[in-house]
């Protein structure tokens, strides 16, 4: 499948060039706007950033590997972030990581079969205050108890019914 | 007690506020100063960074070249990825515009035209704040171009954020420089340090968004002010956050040396349930943990917390009480370290994979005797033979907390000795540093 980026994005892309001294810089921005635009990283993204930032294919692919926020296969349309890591696991981040995983029936990086929700078992998110916490795409919901995760997940499913 | 980094003045994050309560007056005042006054004042303050070593700023600043004919460059260090650090975060939010003052005062000290704030890519909505900030100071005048009008100097600097995409090590500062570039975020052997040869060969410095936030009070009520704060040989505030199990957990900002008892107890609130303090992680996730009978009388300040046998790192309280299962956390922060290990070193990627193992062995019950020394050894194989200190953020957990914790450890292994492991761990000792080196 052709990847091209919207003329929106495209100026987008050019602001962020403009902000270093070289055009490489400007590749993880250019991949998280990908990312919205084309839901995850293909084969095809890749071409494009690296033609666009004038990188080789090689190069774009490692960056993407490297970071845990790109993605290369489709995600769900709600992506649920759970933080086990230490100050949330003392507060019952485990509890909840499983609740989540109960109910919607997938491990680790799966995706339901609607395509609505995907999860992730994330490292710490700076949330350790507010612990346990778990994000939804962009937003983190913080101070959760069981009751709280089951009416963000209710709420979720009905927004998309 | 006075607040420095995080004020308690209503509405402080919106720009007219904060220059309705004197903001920006600190940048007019030291551009009217030589670049090496500015340097002299941060040095004589006392100011220690806030991002995890406790490194003087303004020693890092006078190691920045005079004479180059490449720009210079400062990044901010928002990665603020350590577990049990959610500190920085507030600075976005509640006093973006001291962070962006205090960048000014720092690129006009350092002869840096450009600055990148690196903030980690989780933290989206502090992003949007933080950036709204920037764009409300640079639409004011305060940043850019602008800024030679409205300060009514020659000098100006750009700011930019870059967000990060999910990797602890690019807060290591040699990786976030390879991050900015566009590259993966792989650490550098040092030397060169970046003072000579930082971002894209130029000379960059790099410090934490709360040391640079303390900039611009110490520019206006002077060094001498400063450095009476707290204790002396580490003055200021720090931002303490505290998590885990106290009934009050957040961020507290309290004078260097405020007692570790004090922080936990009055402003956290103490124990959930009262129960006892089995262990404590006084400065981030990668500092070494104490027992709880070692709390008393402890300092949170750098020098104190070497002399008890950890460091302030990013001043991180993680309290656990006495139900914790220690082994459970200890498997959970070296699945963390073997998860953010960039590869680069046999030690660091291996022997992180090996502490996780062994410490999901012992988790699952299959440990043996033998484990709990493997443990340390492998620990001591990481340490000092690595790139970068996140090989020392990994072992020092495992070493301090196995040491600490002994009779913990051996009672959660069976007594049966594992032939196969304990020769092993024989053919290793050679190598290992000598157990009485470990302060208990
Ligand atoms: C693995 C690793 C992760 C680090 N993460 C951070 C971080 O998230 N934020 C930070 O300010 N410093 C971090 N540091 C420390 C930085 O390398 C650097 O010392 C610091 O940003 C310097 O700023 P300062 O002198 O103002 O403290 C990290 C270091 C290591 C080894
Ligand atoms: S110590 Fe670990 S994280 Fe640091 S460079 Fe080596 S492999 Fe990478
Ligand atoms: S441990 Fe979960 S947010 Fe820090």
């Amino acid at each position: 499948m052709e990847f091209k980026f919207t003329q929106e994005n495209v100026e987008r892309i050019n602001k962020e060039i403009a902000k270093y001294p070289v055009k490489k810089s400007a590749v993880m921005a250019s991949l998280y706007i990908a990312q919205e635009q084309n839901g995850f990283i293909s084969s095809e993204v890749i071409k494009e950033i690296a033609t666009l930032l004038e990188m080789t294919p090689e190069d774009v692919l490692g960056v993407v590997t490297f970071y845990t926020m790109y993605f290369q296969k489709p995600m769900g349309k709600h992506h649920i972030q759970v933080c086990t890591n230490v100050s949330c696991m003392l507060r019952g981040g485990y509890d909840i990581w499983n609740q989540v995983k109960d109910k919607l029936g997938i491990g680790n990086m799966e995706v339901t079969g609607d395509g609505k929700f995907s999860l992730e078992e994330v490292e710490c998110m700076g949330s350790c205050g507010t612990a346990p916490m778990i994000a939804v795409n962009e937003d983190y919901f913080e101070n959760l108890t069981k009751d709280k995760v089951d009416k963000i997940l209710g709420s979720l499913s009905q927004t998309l019914s | 007690m006075e607040k420095i980094v995080l004020p308690e003045i209503e509405n402080f994050h919106i720009l007219d506020v904060f220059v309705e309560n004197g903001g920006f007056t600190a940048a007019k005042k030291a551009f009217s100063q030589s670049t090496d006054d500015i340097i002299d004042q941060v040095k004589k303050s006392g100011l220690r960074g806030r991002g995890g070593a406790a490194f003087s700023a303004g020693l890092k600043w006078s190691f920045m070249p005079k004479t180059t004919d490449k720009p210079k460059y400062l990044c901010i260090n928002g990665d603020e990825s350590e577990p049990g650090s959610f500190k920085d975060r507030q600075i976005f939010e509640y006093n973006p515009h001291q962070l962006i003052e205090g960048i000014l005062i720092t690129c006009y000290a350092i002869g840096a035209k450009t600055a990148y704030i690196y903030i980690r890519g989780e933290y989206h909505k502090w992003i949007k704040l933080m950036q709204k900030a920037l764009d409300d100071a640079y639409a004011a005048g305060y940043v850019g171009e602008a800024m030679k009008e409205k300060f009514g100097t020659e000098f100006f600097c750009n700011i930019y954020i870059h967000k990060g995409a999910g990797a602890y090590i690019c807060g290591e500062e040699s990786s976030l420089m390879n991050s900015v570039e566009g590259k993966r975020g792989y650490p550098r052997v040092k030397p060169p340090f970046p003072a000579q040869n930082g971002l894209w060969g130029c000379p960059t410095t790099i410090n934490n968004v709360e040391t640079i936030t303390n900039i611009p009070p110490i520019i206006n009520k002077g060094w001498e002010w400063f450095s009476k704060i707290g204790e002396p040989k580490h003055p200021g505030t720090i931002l303490f956050g505290v998590s885990g199990h106290v009934n009050k957990p957040g961020v507290y900002e309290l004078p260097s040396g405020t007692l570790l008892t004090d922080i936990i107890y009055n402003y956290a609130g103490g124990v959930p349930g009262n129960k006892r303090i089995l262990c404590v992680i006084p400065g981030g996730s990668s500092m070494p943990p104490l027992r709880g009978d070692q709390l008393e009388g402890v300092k949170m300040d750098a020098e104190s917390l070497r002399a008890a046998g950890s460091a302030i790192g990013t001043g991180g309280i993680m309290v656990m009480d006495e139900d914790t299962d220690l082994v459970k956390v200890l498997a959970r922060l070296s699945h963390f370290y073997h998860h953010e290990s960039c590869g680069q070193c046999t030690p660091c990627r291996e022997g992180t994979g090996w502490l996780e193992k062994i410490l999901k062995r012992i988790l699952a019950g299959n440990g043996s005797v033998s484990d709990v020394d493997l443990l340390i050894t492998v620990a001591n194989q990481i340490e000092g033979n690595t790139i970068c200190a996140l090989g020392e953020a990994a072992a020092w957990p495992v070493r301090f907390m196995v040491t600490r914790f002994r009779d913990y450890f051996e009672a959660r292994v069976s007594k049966e000795v594992n032939l196969q492991v304990a020769n092993k761990v024989h053919s290793m000792r050679e190598t290992a540093r000598p157990l009485a080196e470990v302060k208990n």
